[in-house]
């Protein structure tokens, strides 16, 4: 047992330099994209399916949303 | 949608893990489970993706009888840092590699089949550390079925979906238009960069980044501990949007004391320019 921290358990804690604001007027809470912007700056968290490669779900995926790249992370493969 | 429900659509005969001893054991291993699709402008997330750990629970199959403890020790061992060659059918350049093992659990050991599940480094064949496995045992042994329960990030316990889920939820919302039915199952892209340090910059800093440009130190409003120079990073808003992702030159503390110069160097840029104001001049304007 050597005992590697796995990264996602790792623990952090933002710290302040300087105070600011943020200009309502442009830019938009992660959550609350509009239609088109929330599928161009989204992610699916999918359960991959056996039998078909990760290429060809992510293909699957992009024409059935109709937009027009998807890329998976990390391929899954036997 | 019954998210609660153990998703294995595995198809066929062998519905869970209980059915091994079905005769259809050899030929391809079955392998599900978490993989993150990025749509679009957010393909560029895959990139920290990729180097992200993950976590998946396996069923070996050894090609002898073995005692069940010696079973656990041997696959105790393999904990920590390993040597692996990468197998013959692989993406990468066959040499071998140290790769970190975060942590291997015995689950189960019914007669030749072992269940367990392994936290691992990026680029850890499973395939391959099942193969060593048997050899260590004297045995053989071979990967008989494959789940990844985590990247980076992503887990099967949160929010994860089918494709059968997304077909039926994206023919729901052409027909309602409810955004909120899109968001059930896409996810902004900044949930694949959580696990990434953060550096928050202020308004006027965000289109001069867009741009390429490094960033400095008079844009920075808050950064996470644990940021060494080197460490991968992402910029983010302060409204919580990921502008780029950007490699440190410095540590934190040295960030929180610096009034002047390059903090992170740009590596990609992920937010499109113009979506803040250009509040820096070129030469010509000034």
């Amino acid at each position: 047992m050597s005992g590697i921290p796995p990264p996602w358990t790792a623990k952090r804690e933002l710290l302040a330099k300087s105070e600011a604001e943020t200009d309502p007027s442009f830019g938009c809470s992660p959550d609350e994209r509009p239609y088109p912007d929330m599928l161009r700056f989204g992610v699916i968290n999918l359960d991959k399916p056996p039998g078909p490669s990760s290429h060809e779900v992510a293909a699957w995926v992009r024409r059935l949303l109709g937009v027009k790249q998807a890329g998976h992370g990390g391929t899954l493969e036997a | 949608m019954g998210k609660a429900a153990p998703r294995r659509e595995a198809g066929g005969s062998r519905r869970d893990l209980r059915g091994l001893d079905e005769p259809s054991g050899e030929g391809n291993p079955k392998v599900t489970g978490v993989l993150p699709v990025a749509l679009e402008d957010a393909t560029k997330v895959v990139h920290a993706l990729l180097g992200s750990g993950k976590e998946y629970v396996c069923v070996m199959r050894l090609h002898q009888d073995v005692p069940e403890d010696r079973v656990r020790t041997v696959l105790g061992e393999f904990q920590g840092k390993i040597f692996q060659r990468p197998p013959i059918r692989a993406s990468v350049k066959r040499q071998v590699r140290v790769r970190k093992i975060y942590a291997l659990d015995v689950l189960e050991v019914n007669g030749r089949n072992v269940l367990f599940r392994v936290g691992c480094e990026a680029g850890t064949y499973i395939r391959k550390l099942c193969h060593d496995v048997g050899e260590v045992l004297g045995s053989g042994a071979h990967m008989h079925e494959l789940r990844r329960t985590r990247s980076g990030p992503f887990t099967e316990t949160a929010d994860i979906v089918t494709l059968h889920d997304v077909a039926y939820l994206h023919g729901e919302w052409q027909k309602t238009q409810d955004l909120g039915i899109l968001r059930k199952f896409v996810q902004p892209m900044e949930k694949a960069l959580e696990l990434l340090p953060k550096i928050v910059v202020r308004d006027s800093a965000v289109d001069a980044v867009c741009h390429g440009a490094h960033l400095t130190a008079p844009g920075v409003v808050s950064v996470d501990t644990g940021i060494e120079p080197r460490t991968e990073t992402c910029v983010y808003t302060l409204k919580g949007e990921a502008v780029t992702l950007a490699t440190a030159t410095m540590e934190t503390q040295e960030i929180l004391r610096k009034s002047h110069g390059v903090v992170a160097r740009n590596n990609r840029v992920l937010m499109p320019r113009g979506t803040y104001p250009k509040l820096w001049h070129t030469k010509q304007e000034a």
